[in-house]
């Protein structure tokens, strides 16, 4: 088995999240709605 | 472009007010500040990609309850939530099955210690800094390549987004890089042990 030396480096530049991480909030966002009613909050979730 | 010169409580103005394309210029324009340090911290990016989607689930939610109020700036607010789901991420994982000693069974069995000793240590610092070195060496498009496969975590299909080379072109600079570290550690006749 091949022995790896390299370690990752942290931090590195130029890192981004998947793109369905980012599609999957953007659909999210657009589906949740939040109600306020007598101090307590409903998150509702349209399909 | 012209989205770059919005500030960003403006956005966050025109999205609690139902403007949704200001929530998607929000996360352009900080995703890479806010995944890099989650991933400086966990080194792992799928457990990454699951901080960075609870961070924004959670920022999602409170501006739409209203509850945000800008004190401070947007950008060091979302860094504080990332911050304590990855503390929340470290706390969950430490927690361990308690063991008890009895005759027939040692908690040593299940105890060991995988650090490595101080001079292991050194011998593996040693090595990273000389493979650094003989990396340099290496044409620059196979350089390229190899940093962000072992040293960035990234695929190949990502590399080859990046770089604008087919996936092919990028697994082919991989092999000859790693056939060209080899040529010149045979060369030097360079050990590389631990």
């Amino acid at each position: 088995m091949a022995k790896i030396y390299s370690k990752k480096a942290l931090a590195s530049k130029n890192l981004k999240p998947k793109k369905e991480v980012v599609s999957f909030l953007l659909n999210y966002s657009q589906a949740l709605t939040v109600v306020k009613t007598k101090g307590k909050s409903f998150d509702i979730i349209a399909n | 472009m012209a989205d770059l010169h919005i500030p960003d409580a403006l956005l966050v103005k025109n999205y609690v007010e139902g403007n949704e394309n200001a929530l998607a210029t929000l996360i352009k324009r900080h995703e890479s500040k806010i995944y890099g340090f989650i991933y400086s911290k966990i080194a792992d990016r799928d457990i990454s990609n699951d901080i960075f989607q609870d961070t924004f689930i959670k920022v999602i939610k409170t501006l739409k309850s209203n509850s945000y109020n800008e004190e401070g700036k947007f950008l060091p607010w979302v860094m504080r939530i990332s911050h304590n789901l990855i503390v929340d991420h470290f706390r969950k994982n430490k927690k361990m099955p308690m063991y008890r000693e009895t005759e027939e069974f040692s908690i040593f069995s299940v105890m060991s210690d995988d650090s490595l000793t101080i001079e292991n240590k050194m011998i593996f610092d040693q090595v990273e800094v000389d493979l650094k070195k003989i990396i340099e060496e290496l044409p620059e498009d196979q350089k390229e390549v190899l940093v962000m496969r072992m040293y960035q975590d990234m695929s190949f299909k990502e590399i080859s987004e990046l770089t604008g080379v087919s996936i092919n072109t990028a697994l082919g600079r991989m092999r000859y890089a790693l056939m060209n570290l080899r040529k010149i550690i045979d060369k030097h006749q360079i050990i590389l042990t631990n």
